[in-house]
């Protein structure tokens, strides 16, 4: 027998490992925290890595997990081993065929990396709702509590699957679990063919649909038989549990690794017993022995197979001792009597005292809980207290465990300070930003020591809920013994800070044990740091002890030539600090470490590497800590003074990384939050910011269009004003013939800026005297801040533009329209933001927005802050997120009600024809509001309605104030990316948009799925690059506008705002007042598009310019007066394809992976891009009458 | 007729060769060279500091956005293998050594010692017959002499003949103090060639923006001036073969390379103005013009026009521009008159 395999894995891939080897077929699609191990299984496959069969599994990207669940029910039914990987709401879109592939007793897993369902609010974060709502589909749970659990249950149940028969879940905590890094054993491949019976393999087989034997099934059954059927199966459950654990012991043969369908830890005469699944069993577990050592009388149940649930197993490792019982789930079924593992549970007890199969001596009480919705932590505190409880005569039932519970007190108490970590184990949690490259490093270290020390090692990393400037929190433990401590480490013995300004934002030590040591990136020395540090800081180092390190990491950086990238440095200083392995040992392995990471990637970056870690050590410095605090530098509020009620007692909370303590009273009962949250939260991620320059600005408002931030504002206001202005407060003569008073000013906001630089090369104004000066150039922030401040606090208080002054026809004129929608957390270089931004500028006031969940969902609605705002009337864009698949019928919905409330509002408003000012009621119902100064004109008619009606005392006075808004007309906007409109909602969009009801469609084309890291979707260009077409994509792009044209009476316009943004506004303004069905097609530049994304809008000039993006608006309401309803906005194609392509790396990458196929690809996009031309060229100069006539707007 | 020629030890079918162009980036374009009769091909130069900063850039771009976001860890598929540094141009010389007939050059320039070292070695491995190295540099640190510059084409050129036993040929820049005596030097130091000379970027300034506009024009025959002196005043003096560039618009110009001293005459401008085929065209010239002559080889005129063997050398020298500026003044005199 070969040695065992030692490794470091993150969850996912630990699971993928085993499941990629077992399986022939793997439909897939992409969901968090799910991701990554469909992304593995198609990489392999990509690098034709075979299976224990000696065959590449297919591994299949669908549109939909509801996609995804009938290929593999289909691949099920004509015999190969299929598995999916899956979460969340992908899990709930695979149900319908779940109770299909059940009923027809199929074997397969599901691997599930478990996740909350969306309900008040969506969550990426892991808990158990999402295989609780899948228990009736007649699918086996079974649940891994650890990495190595994982990897060796996979194959477990696929060995118990296929002598089954019974389908099964097997889940893990998503994230906990998914994204935790550990030490494990892999299992060899002699050892999964051992555990594979090729007998079952070929019966499986056997079953299969199959012409040369047929046979029908899914057949359609009548009250006569379909009972009776239903129950045949029963007999295949019952053998089910017996099954599993002769395959659980035959792994235990083959590798010593034991597991059993529920398995008792602790004291065997415990009177207290905690029943538990998943990540949270370990901390109990680990919790129990610590509380034995000290004579508590406790127990746990960790329960592996939850389904079906097996009385018998459970009530064998049930001690006879035990009085009382608290069953934890990380999941809540509001309105039932127990969440699901405590009915069981109950049920079992009961039903055993009935039978007089009760190992205890009388019925033990049981109460149940909920814990860890969400990721919400699940401490060892926790673990006590819920123990505790059971001491209790008076107990909670049911209890929360986590969280306080203010209104309805579920929630136990518990002591944080609880604390069983061993001191043999280093603690570190490391402060870092995304960008810097901290997890990549931790990562690195973990494999360092756990692939090369007898030591064990353990990493989990807490990222932002904004993509731009974000930060991490990396949680490292090594230890010689295995680790399992499913929770963030709550007393670290060494905290690595890799920016200096969290020193000045966050609590950095907040984790910090006594004793512990500090390493402190900063710029200032060792004799100088101690100043730079705010009080409380100071105050804390001293009163824990704190051993203090600094380094100029980021000087070490660019000396090297690493840039940005600390990581490698700080690493080493860990290694050199921390003592984990020696320092010259240390040294070799990161420098090792280095050339497996990056040798592919070039020698001279291997170099570079080494030259940072050696240029390390000599400037690594041990800052002694005086006795007392010196310093006056006091940590910032959170949010200014004159922030609103709810911002100042919850958001901020949230912003301070405070959330959990936030009681259930606090927050919003059905998930309704306020607009506008992001102003209040000025993140100064960048020190680089757009600077002004009056003097050379042509006021033609191009850098406040594409900026994807919303931080370049401006107004004209009269002269005067500038009277009380602060001193030096920029500004110039608006640029405009008969303004003669009037001046311009352009704010911006440098403290929500993300420093990317696209206004930058969007200016066309250059200085006439001084080379590469233009009217706004990129400067340093730091000198010009606090006069920025100023300079803002003044701005505001200047009158935003009247709208009906300004001209929405034209990009100068729409710099003038607040935005409603600002400072969100997309990437530095978003290109999907400006045209959200613009929408909310040009219809925000009436503006309801249904928005898929993607990118334009997490950037729009992911708390702590908001975007979506209001104007200084109150009114705004009013948003919402449904799901992602459904969103093209959520807006409908908008629309429905807008439809029927319009027309009860009307018919209300007819009966009061008499009482009202005579011809109010019928100036208000014959209204044209198209114009903006229409609608407000219509505001000022429904306010005096409205003036009117209130006093008057009837139900139908009350029954019109209730709908009267709906007289004003709105604007209703479905928003979301190209995964959704072109795959998972594509049924729904097609749908909707031939419904011929008024609703307008923004589609931001990234071109792949950006939100989940850049798989393919049907909107991804043959030639590129994405994930799950890591050979480039071979089909060419949907043509999604083609499609929808055919409606004829469909809206249909592709724009992209580099390469004309005043054919994108002529665009948006049309479909807005085109009284039909309108989609926008706006060409999105994305982080996934892999190029500088400064140059984000001349890249997407060249898109235009290579024909790769025609420019098109097809106008139905052209076709009633015969005229072509097909404009064609952009000029023939004048660049080649490539000279466009190669700019991106999801182009050029294929060039370098596979470079015949590159070139082979390239010729074939290019001849897609000719033929797009000639299709659109062609339809352009046909006469109208040859395109489908529209009934709806002829009519 | 006998039109071979020999080159840095190659044997050629004849003189006309094509130089550095976006041609030679492709294998179709090899294959048109082939087919348009040119009897070998110096490949576009590689630059060691722009394979440095793609990849760079490949690696920077791979990473960006990841470990930030949650749901999106990375952006891009994981690759196990790609190609990185010269990869891409060493696998276009394999190919094209492979598939096409005619000598394949390779042509590189360099930033480092070990770039130059390791480049040179992985060309002669990939199967290129010979090396040209285009030291291009526009010295701007006025702190480094004249010495000091003539020193590191020296050492360059040793590094790589010690690396590698195919041909090395050295492009030369035309502005040196002692052109003759650095030639000498390169010769003796084991230089196969001498490439005369490379036309460097020479930035121009765009007045209505402000910037510096980076324009490469293709050449004229007027700029074959400078090449020609200086062929004529070497060919004879060094044992290192001549390749001349610059200003080859047709057979005149070949010619007059070959008259001058050359053993090779390569053309860019005229194959990417004309067509790859214009090869052909421009040796049908040549050998029209050795028919009207009845030269029956290359060999016999190759340097006939040279400063050893041209009835009145010191037209190649002082006398020449003596010579313009009273032909210059006699038209201004006779316009006075």
């Amino acid at each position: 027998m070969q040695p065992e395999k030692i490794t470091t894995l993150e969850g996912n891939e630990a699971v993928a490992y085993t499941a990629y080897r077992i399986n022939e077929v793997c439909a897939i699609y992409p969901i968090t925290p799910s991701s990554t191990m469909a992304e593995l299984a198609d990489q392999w496959a990509a690098e034709s890595k075979t299976n224990i069969w000696g065959n590449i599994p297919l591994v299949s990207e669908m549109q939909s997990e509801g996609g995804a669940a009938g290929a593999l029910h289909g691949a099920l039914q004509t015999g190969a081993l299929t598995t999916t990987f899956t979460a969340s709401q992908g899990l709930l879109l695979m149900i319908p065929n779940m109770y299909k592939i059940a009923g027809e007793l199929t074997p397969t897993v599901f691997h599930v990396a478990a996740r909350s369902l969306a309900a008040q609010g969506l969550s990426i974060f892991g808990d158990h709702s999402d295989v609780a709502a899948v228990r009736s589909t007649g699918f086996a749970q079974l649940a891994s509590a650890s990495v190595q659990e994982a990897h060796d249950t996979a194959l477990i149940a696929q060995a118990a699957t296929l002598e089954s028969r019974v389908p099964f879940v097997h889940f893990f905590d998503g994230f906990r679990t998914s994204h935790e890094v550990n030490k494990l054993t892999l299992i060899s491949e002699e050892q999964i063919r051992a555990m594979m019976d090729d007998n079952a393999v070929r019966a499986h087989r056997s079953r299969a649909l199959n012409p040369d034997h047929p046979f029908i099934r899914g057949t359609s059954q009548n009250p006569d038989v379909y009972f009776q059927g239903r129950e045949t199966v029963n007999r295949f459950y019952a053998r089910l549990p017996a099954i599993l654990q002769e395959k659980m012991d035959a792994f235990h043969e083959l590798t010593g690794r034991a597991y059993r369908l529920f398995e008792y830890y602790g004291d065997p005469e415990a009177e207290r017993v905690a029943v538990i699944t998943g990540s949270g069993a370990h901390t109990l577990r680990e919790t129990v022995a610590v509380l034995n050592r000290s004579g508590e009388k406790c127990g746990v149940i960790h329960v592996r197979l939850c389904l079906p649930f097996s009385a018998e197993h459970f009530l064998a490792v049930l001690p006879p001792t035990v009085k009382a019982i608290a069953v934890l789930d990380r999941t809540k079924s509001p309105g039932a009597t127990g969440e699901p593992l405590y009915s069981d549970v109950v049920t079992t007890l009961a039903e055993a005292r009935a039978e007089n199969r009760l190992p205890t001596e009388g019925l033990p009480d049981v109460i149940g809980g909920r814990y860890g919705l969400s990721s919400k932590e699940f401490t060892p505190a926790m673990a006590k207290a819920v123990l505790d409880e059971l001491k209790k005569s008076q107990r909670k039932n049911p209890f929360t465990v986590g969280i306080r519970d203010d209104v309805t007190h579920t929630s136990l108490e518990y002591d944080p300070e609880f604390n069983i970590e061993s001191d043999e184990v280093v603690r570190a949690v490391f402060l870092g930003l995304g960008a810097d490259g901290t997890v990549g490093a931790n990562k690195n270290s973990i494999k360092i020591i756990g692939e090369s020390t007898p030591l064990f090692a353990q990493g989990y990393f807490v990222y932002d809920s904004k993509k731009s400037g974000s930060r991490t929190v990396s949680h490292v433990r090594f230890g010689p013994n295995p680790i399992n401590a499913p929770y963030l480490i709550q007393s670290a013995s060494f905290i690595g800070c890799h920016q200096f300004n969290f020193i000045e934002k966050i609590d950095v030590l907040e984790r910090a044990q006594p004793g512990a040591t500090l390493l402190l990136n900063s710029p200032y020395g060792p004799d100088e740091v101690w100043d730079r540090l705010p009080h409380r800081t100071q105050q804390q180092m001293i009163d824990k002890d704190i051993s203090f390190y600094v380094i100029d990491a980021s000087g070490v950086a660019r000396e090297t030539g690493m840039g940005s990238r600390t990581n490698t440095i700080m690493q080493t200083c860990f290694f050199a600090i921390s003592g984990v392995l020696s320092q010259d040992e240390a040294i070799a392995r990161i420098k090792d470490t280095i050339r497996k990471t990056y040798g592919k990637k070039g020698e001279e970056i291997v170099e570079k590497n080494f030259l940072a870690v050696d240029r390390t050590l000599e400037q690594l410095y041990r800052v002694t800590v005086p006795d007392h605090p010196s310093s006056a530098i006091e940590m910032p509020p959170v949010v200014p003074p004159q922030a609103p009620e709810f911002v100042q007692k919850v958001t901020a909370m949230m912003m301070a990384g405070k959330g959990d303590r936030l009681p259930v009273s606090m927050l919003p009962i059905d998930g309704t939050y306020p607009s506008g949250t992001t102003r209040w939260e000025k993140r100064n991620i960048t020190d680089s910011v757009p600077v002004w320059e009056p003097g050379i600005c042509i006021q033609c408002g191009n850098c406040s269009f594409v900026c994807p931030h919303s931080v370049i504002r401006a107004k004209f206001y009269n002269e005067d004003q500038l009277d009380e202005g602060p001193d030096g407060f920029p500004s110039a003569p608006i640029n405009a013939r008969g303004f003669p008073e009037t001046r311009f000013t352009l704010q911006i906001y440098v403290e929500d800026c993300t420093g990317c630089g696209i206004c930058v090369e969007s200016c066309p104004a250059k200085s006439l005297q001084q080379s590469g000066v233009k009217a706004i150039n990129m400067g340093p922030k730091a000198p010009i801040l606090e006069r920025e401040r100023r300079n803002i606090q003044f701005f505001e208080r200047i009158p935003v533009n009247e709208r009906s002054r300004v001209e929405f026809s034209t990009v100068r004129g729409v710099q003038f329209l607040e935005p409603l929608f600002e400072f969100s957390g997309a990437c530095t270089g978003c290109g999907e933001t400006p045209y959200v931004r613009l929408l909310s500028q040009l219809f925000g006031d009436r503006l309801m927005v249904a928005n898929a969940t993607g990118c334009s969902s997490i950037y729009g609605g992911n708390l702590p802050t908001t975007p979506w705002t209001t104007n200084s009337e109150g009114r705004g864009p009013a948003w919402s997120n449904s799901l992602f698949e459904d969103n093209a019928e959520f807006g409908f919905g908008f629309r429905l009600t807008a439809d029927k409330h319009l027309a009860l509002a009307t018919q209300l408003a007819r009966e009061f024809k008499e009482e009202i000012r005579s011809g109010l009621i019928d100036e208000i119902l014959a209204a044209e509001q198209r114009t903006e100064l229409q609608i407000r004109q219509q505001r000022m008619r429904v306010a005096e309605l409205r003036t009117a009606l209130e006093p008057i005392d009837s139900e139908k006075a009350r029954n019109l104030l209730s709908v009267i808004d709906h007289l004003v007309r709105r604007s209703i906007w479905i928003v979301g990316g190209d995964g959704w409109g072109y795959d998972i909602g594509s049924s729904g969009l097609d749908h909707v948009l031939a419904s011929g009801r008024d609703v307008n469609v923004l589609l931001l084309d990234t071109e792949v799925y950006s939100n989940t890291g850049g798989q393919m979707s049907k909107a991804t260009p043959l030639g590129a690059v994405a994930k799950f077409a890591a050979s480039g994509k071979t089909v060419a792009k949907k043509g999604l506008a083609l499609q929808m044209i055919s409606y004829g009476n469909v809206y249909v316009a592709r724009i992209a705002m580099g390469a004309n943004p005043q054919q994108t506004l002529l665009a948006l303004r049309e479909a807005e007042a085109y009284p039909g069905p309108s989609l926008v097609l706006a060409y999105s530049h994305c982080i996934a598009h892999g190029f500088n994304l400064r140059d984000g809008m001349k890249q997407q000039e060249l898109a235009v310019a290579s024909g790769y993006w025609p420019l098109m608006r097809y106008n139905p309401a052209l076709r009633q007066s015969d005229h072509n309803p097909l404009v064609l906005d952009s000029p023939r194609p004048r660049i080649p394809f490539k000279d466009y392509a190669f700019n991106e790396l999801r182009y050029s990458m294929l060039a370098r992976t596979h470079p015949a196929e590159s070139e082979h690809l390239m010729t074939l996009a290019q001849e897609a891009v000719n033929q797009k031309w000639e299709t659109y060229e062609e339809m352009a100069s046909r006469s109208g009458s040859r395109f489908i006539p529209d009934a709806s707007v002829n009519r | 007729m006998d039109l071979s020629t020999t080159y840095m030890g190659l044997q050629l079918k004849h003189p006309v060769v094509a130089s550095a162009s976006p041609l030679s980036a492709t294998l179709d374009g090899f294959r048109q060279m082939e087919d348009g009769g040119v009897a070998a091909v110096v490949m576009f130069s590689i630059f060691e500091e722009q394979v440095r900063e793609e990849n760079e850039a490949f690696s920077r771009l791979m990473e960006a956005g990841s470990e930030s976001y949650p749901e999106s860890l990375n952006y891009f598929p994981e690759v196990s293998t790609y190609e990185v540094g010269p990869d891409r141009y060493l696998e276009l010389i394999r190919r094209a050594t492979e598939q096409v007939d005619v000598p394949v050059i390779a042509s590189m320039n360099c930033a480092t010692t070990e770039g130059w070292i390791e480049y040179a070695k992985q060309m002669e491995q990939a199967g290129a017959h010979g090396l040209e190295l285009n030291i291009y540099r526009v010295e701007a640190d006025f702190g480094i002499g004249s010495l000091e510059v003539e020193q590191h084409y020296l050492d360059i050129l040793a590094m790589v003949k010690s690396a590698v036993s195919i041909p090395v040929a050295l492009k030369l820049s035309p502005f040196f103090s002692a052109t003759g005596n650095l030639a000498l030097r390169l010769d003796q130091a084991g230089a196969d060639a001498l490439v005369l000379f490379n036309r460097f970027y020479q930035p121009d300034i765009d007045i209505t923006d402000l910037e510096v506009a980076s324009i490469l024009d293709l050449s004229t025959a007027s700029e074959i001036r400078l090449p020609l002196l200086w062929t004529a005043l070497l060919c004879g003096k060094v044992n290192a073969s001549l390749g001349t560039t610059t200003g080859v618009e047709g057979a005149n110009e070949v010619i007059k390379y070959l008259l001058a001293g050359a053993d090779v005459v390569m053309s860019t401008s005229a194959l990417l103005r004309h067509g790859p085929a214009y090869a052909t065209t421009m040796v049908d010239g040549l050998k029209e013009w050795m028919e009207a002559r009845e030269f029956s080889s290359v060999a016999q005129l190759r340097g006939n026009m040279s400063h050893g063997k041209v009835a009145n050398p010191s037209a190649f020298e002082r006398a020449n521009y003596i010579k313009i500026l009273q032909s210059f003044r006699g038209e201004v005199l006779s316009a006075w008159r």
